[in-house]
């Protein structure tokens, strides 16, 4: 493994992406975080379908929010038809 | 002389103008896709080639796009899929693929464009000026500039082997100009098709890269079987790496240009000066212009009568305008008193760009010519034997008095 961060000699050519986008956490963006009230919750689903960063993540037994992805854009919150989930400041 | 591998007599003679002149050579070079939007003066290129398909006489998946953008959009994803890629378009059709030009070089992908250059709005003109290629001198990309239609032909099949280039993989811009070139009739000598093959080495070569992820080396091109992610968000932490190599890539370009120039001499027995530069009664002279283009064939002539009258004159032709040879240029001119620099198109507040780089190539030197800027030609104006030979005159007599009174002229324009 090259040492980070890299000079230009060592990057691939033409922009190419060398690393997966999972080492690159973006949850630091939110300002809003969304908490899901996993006793309103039904499992349905769709937060896990609308999220635009696949940041819902199903434990099996419970729908969960990956924070480290989780941008806080509020899709899910808005498309939860029990209305589960909470937009709440991150830092407040 | 050295004898050519494909002699004279063996090359095809044809009737062509400079855009067809073009389309054959785009024929022969096994292009895998061609996208293209048409526009004067540049149309006859991708209707002649169109014909080539529909006829089956190329096996290229020809694009018929909607617009120049989505010409380059379409030109960018197949030659990152790995495809040896050919478009070709003038004035506002460049201007609208501006945006796409730097995705193209930034993504290191040989792709290889005629620009018919033509004049751009407003008012409207579809005729000849450079304003259009020296709109997109800072893209990244490669621009070289073709004096007749001969060598318009020659430059398309040497550009797929200079944009591809290992060292190179920067997309080329293969410049004639409207009309004067495009639409005027010249015999053309064209090579078999599998000689052409076989200088370009068959179909593109892709370069390897190494990805971390992957943990090995793999072909540059999209390709589910190794998965890359090309082009993607890249902020102040990485951008400025990532523009590096093609800073390096340019510097590389020189060399491969001149190389491939060689190369083509030892194939036909024509080459255009040492490839970057061509130069013409320079050696001994006191007053000599440089210019791009198609004008190099007037200036030239005129040049040839004035030595016969006792002037000593001189025309230098820049083939390459990026990378722009600035060592070259001032190794070339060393000694001479004064220099005009013939620019169709100008930056308006400022000069033309081809001054402003012959500025720059001579600033760091102790002796330096004397520089003056003519515009000319613009939309199209003929630039005619009297008025290049007013352009050396008016040369002479800056070198007579060892002075320019005036940077910027204005030449064959109505007061």
């Amino acid at each position: 493994m090259k040492k980070e961060p890299r000079g230009w000699r060592e990057l691939p050519i033409g922009a190419v992406t060398y690393k997966l986008s999972l080492e690159y956490k973006t949850g630091g963006w939110r300002t809003l975080k969304p908490i899901i009230d996993l006793s309103k919750c039904t499992r349905c689903m769709l937060c896990w379908l609308f999220c635009p960063e696949m940041a819902i993540v199903w434990s099996g037994r419970d729908v969960l929010v990956n924070y480290d992805y989780c941008k806080g854009c509020g899709i899910c919150a808005y498309e939860c038809p029990v209305k589960a989930i909470d937009m709440v400041p991150e830092y407040s | 002389m050295l004898k050519p591998r494909v002699p004279l007599e063996e090359q095809k003679v044809m009737p062509v103008n400079g855009d067809e002149a073009v389309a054959y050579a785009v024929k022969q070079c096994l292009v895998d896709v061609v996208a293209a939007y048409p526009i004067t003066p540049q149309t006859i290129i991708v209707e002649k080639f169109s014909e080539f398909v529909a006829n089956g006489e190329v096996k290229t998946q020809y694009v018929p796009v909607e617009s120049e953008h989505s010409a380059m959009s379409a030109c960018i994803g197949a030659a990152a899929a790995g495809a040896r890629t050919f478009t070709s378009t003038s004035a506002q059709g460049l201007a609208l693929m501006w945006e796409n030009l730097y995705i193209a070089s930034g993504l290191r992908l040989p792709i290889v464009m005629a620009v018919v250059n033509r004049a751009l709005s407003a008012p409207i003109n579809i005729h000849c000026d450079h304003s259009d290629a020296y709109g997109m001198r800072d893209s990244g990309w490669i621009q070289l500039f073709v004096e007749n239609s001969q060598e318009a032909y020659d430059t398309t099949i040497q550009a797929f082997k200079i944009a591809e280039h290992p060292e190179v993989q920067l997309p080329v811009a293969v410049n004639l100009d409207g009309f004067f070139l495009s639409h005027t009739l010249e015999n053309v000598y064209m090579l078999p098709d599998e000689e052409v093959h076989r200088f370009l080495g068959g179909y593109r070569k892709l370069v390897k890269t190494y990805v971390d992820y992957l943990n090995r080396e793999v072909e540059y091109k999209l390709d589910p079987a190794n998965p890359l992610s090309i082009g993607s968000l890249d902020l102040y932490d990485y951008y400025f790496e990532h523009k590096m190599p093609q800073v390096e890539a340019m510097k590389k370009a020189s060399d491969v240009v001149r190389r491939v120039n060689e190369e083509w001499y030892e194939l036909t027995g024509r080459s255009y000066g040492d490839g970057v530069i061509d130069s013409y009664a320079v050696e001994d002279a006191d007053a000599v212009v440089i210019v791009l283009g198609s004008s190099a064939g007037t200036m030239k002539y005129v040049a040839s009568l004035m030595r016969q009258k006792g002037f000593k004159v001189g025309v230098v032709r820049l083939r390459m305008f990026r990378p722009f040879p600035f060592s070259e240029v001032r190794e070339l001119l060393k000694g001479v008193k004064v220099v005009g620099v013939m620019d169709r198109g100008l930056s308006f507040g400022s000069y033309g760009p081809l001054y402003l780089e012959v500025n720059t190539a001579f600033y760091y030197s102790k002796e330096r010519p004397l520089l003056v800027n003519y515009i000319y030609g613009l939309g199209g104006r003929d630039l005619s034997p009297a008025m290049a030979e007013e352009v050396f005159m008016d040369l002479i007599e800056v070198a007579k008095i060892s002075e320019v009174r005036e940077h910027l002229k204005f030449i064959g324009v109505r007061s």
